[in-house]
């Protein structure tokens, strides 16, 4: 009896027109695709993109070359030198972060006793020539001017949970 | 001058015919691709191409563009002379089966009268372009892929002439016209009800014939790169893409003129045929060969591909006995003269 009803259940192809009612249903569902360039996804206040360097209102960069972040790097992709500065302050000298060996895990942002090195909400960048991988301290400093207020904005709001 | 006239007259319009008949045969091959993508695009909730010229109605003039300025590789151990033939002998079969073809009962280029035989060899001359790109590229995933494709045409044209032997017991001529003109009534009159087996073994074989998903193992991306045509490229590639879609559209026009009554309105015999008296046959043939192409573009969106064993299995054990046994019912009803299609 069962061998029977599976010989009538694939002679009328009972299975290949089930599939066929999906698909078939599917060609007037709603389309979900996103266009992207004109139209984009929204994102989270948590959003990890490209790094950068934060001051304080005065205009004094965070960074006390502490090398947390350095040390907290998974992929190794911070390097750190530091000097005393006239006013016997620390500070770096040189700070570059490689985007090839970055994973974007956003430890060096969790480690930061300063809030100095952040992950902003940037994505869209790309490299035409090679050692543009390497940003350098002056670079994460501009991205850090140019996106203050978005980024202190994101760590306002994520303020109660770090 | 008027002799001369004379002499190329009948050359001059069979060749104006045969441009009648291919320019806008690969203007639907172009669009045909352009449906596929959107057509398959909306069945996996996307899109589709969108891009280019509105509603990426240019999509596949670009793509045309694109092929034909690429370079054609030829690999250096390749066999030359067969690399390079291998498409035309796949596209000559695609194009030249059209030349029977009758989009009304007037408008055929060759009413010759075995026109279906000319077809069936025709389509499965097909294969010899596969077999022989597979070959040429001297390359083992377009050899796997040439392989699979012989063993799959073998099986499946076996059963694809048993059912166009029961379409012409049912017709009484291998003429298409004659075929056609045998389902005259109404909609039940059509051969699809009487011979609704062969129908489904036909254009199953078809897809099949075709190597279009599910039976694309001569191509399985996934196993074998994209077998037969792994080694081609630009011009070359374009033209076996051409010969694959100019089957698709032979074997859903067939399918349409053997099983769905061709040209004839689908309202004759009943109260609405008046009204849609003045819409012109070929009309009526262009709808029903787009529903056939519309089930190639649905099979390969919802149909996993078949396994080898699977599709040899499908043909030989399943295919050709139902096909047998129902070229015995239908000579049965034909002799019979069970109406309302044989009295």
């Amino acid at each position: 009896m069962d061998r029977l009803s599976n010989f009538l259940k694939s002679l009328t192809l009972s299975e290949l027109r089930k599939g066929l009612g999906v698909t078939g249903r599917h060609l007037f569902r709603r389309k979900i695709t996103v266009q992207y360039p004109e139209e984009k996804t929204p994102q989270s206040n948590r959003f990890r993109g490209l790094h950068a360097l934060r001051r304080y209102p005065n205009g004094e960069e965070r960074c006390i070359a502490c090398k947390l972040c350095e040390a907290v790097c998974p992929a190794l992709a911070i390097t750190i030198e530091a000097e005393e500065r006239d006013d016997g302050t620390r500070r770096t000298t040189r700070y570059d972060i490689d985007l090839f060996k970055c994973i974007y895990c956003g430890f060096c942002e969790e480690s930061c006793p300063v809030d100095s090195i952040v992950e902003t909400r940037i994505y869209e960048y790309a490299f035409e020539e090679r050692g543009e991988n390497i940003m350098t301290k002056e670079m994460l400093l501009a991205v850090g001017d140019k996106y203050e207020e978005q980024i202190a904005r994101d760590r306002m709001q994520d303020a109660a949970y770090r | 001058m008027a002799e001369f006239w004379e002499f190329i007259r009948e050359p001059f319009f069979i060749t104006l015919w045969i441009v009648a008949i291919l320019v806008p045969l690969l203007l639907g091959v172009a669009y045909l691709t352009y449906a596929e993508r959107k057509i398959i695009g909306y069945m996996q909730v996307r899109i589709g191409p969108n891009r280019v010229g509105p509603r990426g109605w240019l999509q596949p003039i670009a793509d045309a563009l694109k092929l034909l300025m690429k370079e054609i590789i030829v690999p250096q151990n390749s066999n030359r002379f067969l690399f390079l033939i291998a498409p035309m002998i796949s596209i000559a079969p695609a194009l030249a089966a059209w030349a029977v073809m009758p989009f009304t009962d007037r408008l055929v280029l060759a009413n010759i009268d075995a026109s279906l035989l000319y077809i069936l060899a025709l389509t499965s001359m097909g294969v010899y372009g596969v077999i022989i790109a597979g070959w040429a590229s001297n390359s083992k995933y377009a050899f796997l892929g040439a392989m699979r494709s012989a063993a799959q045409i073998v099986a499946y044209e076996i059963a694809m002439g048993f059912a166009l032997v029961g379409v012409l017991i049912a017709g009484g001529s291998l003429n298409l016209v004659d075929i056609v003109q045998a389902q005259q009534g109404s909609l039940v009159h059509w051969f699809w009800l009487p011979l609704f087996p062969l129908f489904l073994v036909y254009f199953i074989s078809g897809v099949a014939e075709t190597n279009r998903a599910p039976f694309d193992v001569a191509e399985g991306e996934s196993e074998i790169v994209a077998g037969f045509h792994v080694e081609y490229s630009g011009m070359a590639f374009a033209v076996f893409f051409l010969a694959e879609y100019a089957n698709m559209i032979l074997i859903a026009a067939l399918a349409a003129l053997m099983f769905l009554g061709g040209w004839l309105s689908p309202f004759e015999g009943t109260w609405f045929e008046s009204w849609f008296a003045w819409v012109p046959g070929i009309f009526w043939l262009l709808v029903k060969t787009s529903l056939f192409l519309f089930c190639f573009l649905w099979f390969r969106a919802t149909f996993p591909r078949y396994r080898y064993d699977q599709i040899m299995r499908l043909g030989w054990k399943v295919f050709i006995p139902i096909t047998i046994v129902w070229i015995v019912v239908a000579g049965g009803l034909v002799v019979g003269e069970v109406g309302p299609w044989f009295n």
